[in-house]
């Protein structure tokens, strides 16, 4: 090939690769846009004070949604944290046990299962048994997601701290358990942080494991053990409506999730550069 | 001295709290499985395993649950959103490490990523009101009206031109799945030696055949899993499918189409499912879902580790 040949190839294929990354690009500029322009054109006092009202009528708002979806969220985390967390720091912290290869499979086949699964299996456990749907049941839906993230997220923090910590507790006469608790989880801290706030995310925008767990509830409930609303369940519900004020909201709705998403999404992903560069 | 206890009883318990929570999650994974297939037990046992995976009917009035149209809407929907995800999710990848000016890559990196972060149903939103109406009017009327002109055999392939259907959900599902499969690519992107791409344009290779000759091969395990992940994203994504597949289960599906997928079927079913065999076929169209998911991941495994044990070799 000469050289005029494989230069004007060279030249074509910039061409392409910028083709593709902005074929990659635009939808989601289209998408932020339109969620904003839609989005904020709903947001008022009524819409974070108000619970919906009957069919049809215009006006309301998500109050009933935004606190079930602020329920089942911190129930599903506070869940998934303990069994997260402690998956983690085997993970990390006792490599050589037998029992290692056989949790780390688990948990990589765990992240890969579709988060509708989660909710049948709630379904199956908790709403079966109960005769009823729950805010509980979605949250043990959402935990099971949120419980490899966490383990890996934790893992991954704690291999970042250095042996040398460690060693320096035991040379002290710590035991290994001093160790973990009082020196190397503090110093993992922020990293374990993020984590938790990934998992909480990742959990938030969720609709489908809640679609027969949680169920939905127009009313507003604090009771857990009763069907819940969320946030992500009543844009689902809201978009396949006939209702012109009902498809107003859920793009209000969506603005505030993709706004609160995008938020902990950033903050966590500048921690973990932060942490990178520094370390 | 503290006392005996705390030193010898204390690591013992510490361990022991610790494995017995993380054995929790091992548990809770068999669990999974165990109650999907305990769920859908009534309808294997009335199908027969294969009989319920080939079944080519699901109808909930005649009670007869086959699984084939589901399946076959997921592998279906899968394939094609990855066919058309892959060259420009790997294109931006390549753009963003290779091409693009310092100050760009950061902010690049993280549009990707927001497309991951964005929930389902908002895609699903966008897909209802915007994409939909786009299909419709860009994609499916004027080529339902050309191929009603000039080709009428087509007409009943392509099917209805309506904006909800196979169509728009396999554009919003290759959407959804780019930032899969470009953020792992560009990880193994960014780890290519900087020796390697030296020594090719010290060859005096142009910009191009150093990514195509180095830098593509030597990222390919990374290109791989990000494929993977995406695919298994795919095979599970539920609520922007369910929003525009518009659910139907009669098979032949058409290009244009309503048809529905394993988990657009479950989540639009399920609350609605009122006889036993209707809930338990479900429950078991869950279990295929995740024999397929669990296939898809240790079959990622497995390569992964034979394109690294490769890579040990050489």
């Amino acid at each position: 090939m000469n050289l005029r040949r494989r230069r004007l190839r060279d030249g074509l294929m910039v061409g392409l690769l910028l083709l593709g990354t902005l074929l990659v690009l635009l939808p989601l500029v289209m998408i932020l846009a339109y969620v904003f322009v839609q989005g904020v054109g709903a947001l008022n006092w009524n819409f974070f004070t108000q619970g919906p009202r009957p069919p049809g009528e215009a006006g309301g708002g998500m109050l009933p949604a935004i606190v079930g979806s602020l329920i089942i969220d911190f129930i599903a985390l506070a869940i998934a944290a303990v069994f997260g967390l402690a998956a983690g720091v085997v993970l990390a912290e006792y490599p050589d046990h037998r029992l290692n290869p056989l949790l780390r499979l688990v948990s990589d086949v765990m992240a890969g299962l579709p988060a509708i699964l989660m909710g049948l299996v709630a379904f199956a456990l908790v709403v079966r048994p109960m005769g009823h749907f729950s805010g509980f049941s979605g949250a043990v839906a959402l935990a099971l997601l949120m419980i490899p993230i966490i383990a890996r997220a934790t893992e991954g923090v704690l291999r970042l701290i250095p042996w040398e910590l460690r060693e320096a507790g035991l040379a002290l006469g710590l035991p290994r358990w001093r160790v973990i608790l009082n020196l190397v989880l503090p110093a993992a801290k922020g990293g374990i942080l993020t984590g938790l706030m990934l998992a909480l995310a990742r959990g938030a925008g969720e609709a489908a494991p809640l679609l027969f767990t949680a169920f939905g509830n127009p009313f507003l409930v604090f009771d857990p053990l009763r069907p819940m609303d969320s946030l992500p369940l009543k844009i689902y519900v809201y978009a396949i409506s006939p209702y012109e004020d009902w498809h107003r909201q859920a793009w209000g709705a969506a603005l505030l999730l993709a706004f609160l998403i995008m938020i902990s999404s950033y903050l966590a992903r500048r921690a973990l550069r932060a942490r990178g560069q520094g370390g | 001295m503290p006392h005996w206890l705390y030193r010898k009883l204390g690591d013992r318990i510490f361990a022991w709290v610790v494995l017995l929570l993380a054995f929790g999650v091992v548990l809770a994974a068999l669990l999974v499985a165990w109650e999907l297939l305990r769920g859908g037990w009534l309808a294997f046992r009335t199908f027969g395993f294969w009989g319920f995976l080939t079944g080519r009917e699901w109808n909930a009035v005649s009670e007869r649950f086959g699984a084939w149209p589901p399946l076959l809407g997921t592998l279906l929907t899968s394939a094609a959103a990855l066919a058309l995800a892959f060259f420009p999710s790997l294109a931006a990848a390549i753009f963003s490490v290779e091409y693009a000016p310092r100050w760009l890559r950061e902010p690049l990196a993280f549009m990707v990523d927001l497309l991951a972060a964005l929930p389902s149903v908002v895609y699903g939103l966008w897909g209802i009101f915007v994409l939909a109406p786009l299909v419709r009017n860009v994609l499916e009327l004027p080529l339902f009206g050309w191929a009603a002109a000039q080709a009428p055999w087509l007409v009943p392939v392509l099917g209805p031109p309506t904006g909800i259907g196979l169509l728009s959900s396999v554009l919003v599902l290759a959407l959804m799945i780019v930032p899969y499969a470009s953020s792992l690519a560009r990880d193994a992107i960014a780890l290519v030696p900087r020796e390697q791409k030296e020594a090719m344009y010290a060859l005096g290779a142009t910009r191009w055949e150093v990514v195509r000759l180095v830098v593509v091969p030597y990222a390919r395990g990374g290109i791989f899993a990000g494929v993977v992940l995406a695919l298994a994203r795919a095979l599970g994504e539920t609520m922007a499918v369910t929003m525009l597949i518009g659910n139907s289960v009669q098979l032949p599906f058409t290009f244009f189409g309503p048809a529905a997928t394993m988990a657009s079927a479950i989540a639009n079913e399920f609350t609605e499912a009122t006889g036993d065999l209707h809930l338990s076929s479900l429950l078991a169209l869950g279990f295929v879902l995740l024999l397929i998911a669990l296939l898809t991941n240790l079959g990622a495994n497995l390569v992964l580790a034979h394109l690294r044990s490769r890579e040990v070799k050489r």
